[in-house]
């Protein structure tokens, strides 16, 4: 009798205070959910009113005329030979999926306290589908980029997309992955610490002029480039646009340092986003 | 014999009253800059110590339940009922003790959690399905039944904030009654819908328990806690107090109301120490000040409250919630600063008595408890008191003159009715 009450459990609930593994499997096991939520968020983008779509188009387009006039002609900051306008289109375009990333999953915990308040599912569900969902502006945006750069080539503009273009999927994934273990980490931190969120949008400014999105790599000094290229977003900024327009590019080695970074900051987000995830509803 | 589905052995959970941490990280390293120097920390008041008062919402619960039984836990508001439910629920952890599960657990604390106001009836359908944990081909396959079930019929394609409140209820509940899973944990969700619809719901979880799942059922309704559950469980302040067949246990539970609770609460001695606001003394008085039974719904309630601030402070802000002991739904919710700013202002170090009246005729019959926390700023809470109940009886009223049954309502209040001159 005894023996046969011990075992097959299927489920253990224990006191707080752990580290806890990632809930990789309990992702996989509910990766319905995950393309619900997706569904639920595009329906209501589209839902809500028909400019939402037409403004994912038109805010890359603003920020680019802001950085043509302010770098590209006061500061006269050289840009590989690509017309500065696609230079930045390009640039906003893929910093801006990155950033949107990190902005809409830093506050899981704060959006779906109703939700995670009331049910149990596995909490990463919820910021893997943004990360998913973000794929519709970012859709969105590149269809527009890719129309300026086909608009350009047939203008004669020396930018020419190459075979390279098989390794954006790659260069997407490496994007989400690396926003995703930001924003988790972010979202498990402000639980906490609720002046972080105030940081964040700073911080997140700071870093994308850290990052080469409004100058080529080209232009970095010397000396700082291991700083550079230490940042992964180095790596996926400057590979983005080799991939795009042609110009610039990136060793193999450095484009490998700047994806086992990302490794590095996806699974440090995990980690902390899986410490936080139990215990949250008593703090919020 | 049938093996143990859940086994909760030794549960406690603690919640820190006070700051937690000072929810500023340039204070937090402050401190730990501090302390590290072995400085006194800057962040902390002189003398004052480190440890926070806690507050035990469970302590030490040990029960199993055998697969197939259908068990309901009952108590008071702040026993700790749906404490208990949000751990087995997984929404949060315990603080010391373990509870093994033996099957799927699925829980209800709310129906239609996630609905999403745009979406058609049928995406919601999927979505809480999946919420609940239920894979895309399993919703698929009980679909029809579930729209059946809420009778929404033509309307499963209309975005559901074009429903009425009755039929979203229904929706969200026939996806839940749906579920499949070994081990289901259900709150008060039944307490909605109309009378026919409750009818159905009880059925269905009737049905549940018969195919051999097991079933914790947590409710203020010991009507339907006697129709479902052959065994409950009684909570008072986090323990475990009866645990036995559910008419013993009911029978307790309405006593305990009718006496043991007082409309008077008086803190126990040993929970002030340390802390630096505390609840002294709660009362329910009626109009000539004394403690009493039941009070008149044609009289009017003063509820007294006299608290202790162990120094001058700014920000303190006094609430009060009154709620239905029958539904758990609160009432009346108040704060001592909302109509009066200048109560944000410093407050004296001491002892301070405070009044609230509520006017006759406000709160129907029946019982009613009553809770008060002191809160500073926007997140600290300083101290909760609760475990005060009273009665509200109306044995004088115009009801009682005319010989029938006051019509059941949330509040009582009367209203002035003019007529037009002919």
């Amino acid at each position: 009798m005894e023996s046969e009450e011990e075992g097959n459990w299927t489920t253990t609930i224990e006191s707080e205070r752990h580290w806890y593994a990632p809930d990789l499997r309990g992702l996989w096991q509910y990766r319905d959910l995950v393309m619900l939520f997706v569904r639920r968020d595009f329906v209501a983008i589209y839902k809500q009113s028909l400019l939402g779509p037409l403004w994912f188009a038109l805010q890359p387009a603003l920020t680019t005329v802001v950085f043509t006039i302010v770098f590209g002609h006061i500061a006269s900051i050289p840009t590989d030979g690509a017309p500065p306008f696609l230079f930045y289109f390009t640039s906003v375009v893929c910093w801006q999926y990155f950033a949107g990333n990190v902005v809409k999953t830093s506050d899981t915990f704060v959006t779906n306290a109703n939700i995670f308040g009331k049910v149990y599912f596995p909490r990463l569900t919820a910021p893997v589908s943004i990360v998913i969902s973000n794929l519709l502006q970012f859709g969105i945006q590149f269809a527009v980029l890719a129309c300026l750069i086909g608009w350009s080539i047939f203008q004669g503009a020396g930018v020419r997309p190459g075979p390279s273009l098989l390794l954006l999927p790659l260069l997407l994934i490496q994007m989400a992955a690396l926003g995703l273990g930001v924003g988790l980490a972010v979202s498990a931190l402000t639980t906490r610490y609720r002046d972080l969120a105030y940081l964040m949008s700073f911080g997140l400014q700071l870093w994308m002029y850290a990052t080469p999105v409004v100058y080529p790599v080209s232009q970095i000094p010397q000396r700082w480039l291991w700083l550079a290229y230490l940042n992964p977003m180095t790596s996926v900024v400057e590979s983005f646009r080799y991939v795009m327009l042609g110009v610039g590019g990136l060793t193999l080695e450095l484009s490998m340092l700047g994806i086992a970074v990302t490794l590095v900051v996806l699974t440090i987000g995990l980690f902390l986003f899986a410490r936080v995830e139990r215990l949250f509803m008593d703090t919020v | 014999m049938t093996a143990t589905a859940i086994s909760v052995e030794s549960i406690s959970k603690r919640y820190q009253l006070g700051v937690i941490n000072h929810g500023v990280l340039f204070r937090d390293i402050q401190s730990w800059w501090a302390r590290a120097r072995s400085l006194p920390d800057p962040n902390l008041k002189i003398g004052a110590r480190t440890q926070a008062g806690n507050f035990n919402a469970l302590q030490d619960v040990s029960f199993s339940v055998r697969a197939g039984e259908t068990v309901g836990i009952i108590g008071r508001n702040g026993a700790g009922k749906s404490t208990l439910l949000k751990i087995l629920s997984r929404v949060t952890a315990p603080s010391s003790g373990r509870i093994r599960v033996r099957g799927r657990i699925a829980s209800l604390l709310e129906v239609g959690t996630g609905f999403h106001p745009e979406l058609t009836g049928r995406e919601n359908v999927f979505l809480n399905g999946a919420i609940l944990g239920m894979t895309k081909p399993e919703i698929r396959r009980k679909f029809d039944e579930i729209v059946d079930f809420a009778e929404v019929g033509a309307f499963i394609d209309t975005p559901v904030k074009r429903y009425s409140s009755g039929m979203y209820v229904r929706l969200a509940f026939a996806v839940a009654a749906h579920l499949e899973p070994e081990i289901l944990v259900v709150d008060e969700v039944l307490a909605v819908g109309d009378h026919e619809f409750q009818k159905k719901c009880i059925g269905k979880m009737q049905d549940v328990g018969a195919h051999g799942r097991t079933v914790l059922f947590v409710s203020h309704n010991m009507t339907a806690v006697n129709n479902l559950c052959a065994r409950s469980i009684l909570l008072r302040s986090g323990q475990v107090v009866a645990d036995g067949p559910s008419s013993d246990v009911t029978r307790l539970y309405l006593k305990a109301l009718d006496q043991g609770e007082q409309a008077r609460w008086i803190c126990p001695p040993d929970s002030s120490a340390g802390k630096q606001a505390y609840i002294a003394e709660m009362a329910v008085l009626d109009p000539q000040g004394t403690v009493r039974e039941g009070y008149e719904l044609t009289e009017d309630l003063r509820l007294r409250i006299r608290y202790h601030l162990s120094e001058a402070m700014g920000g303190i802000t006094l609430g009060l919630q009154v709620s239905s002991d029958e539904t758990g739904e609160t009432i009346i919710s108040l704060s001592d600063s909302e109509l009066e700013r200048s109560r944000l202002g410093v407050r004296r170090a001491g002892e301070h008595i405070t009044e609230v009246r509520l006017p006759n005729r406000l709160l129907n019959t029946g019982v009613y408890s009553l809770r008060i926390g002191i809160s500073r700023g926007r997140h600290e809470i300083l101290d909760v008191a609760e475990g005060l109940a009273f009665r509200i009886i109306d044995s004088v009223g115009i009801v009682q003159y005319l010989g029938f049954e006051r019509k059941g309502s949330q509040l009582a209040m009367q209203l002035p009715w003019t007529e037009e001159a002919a």
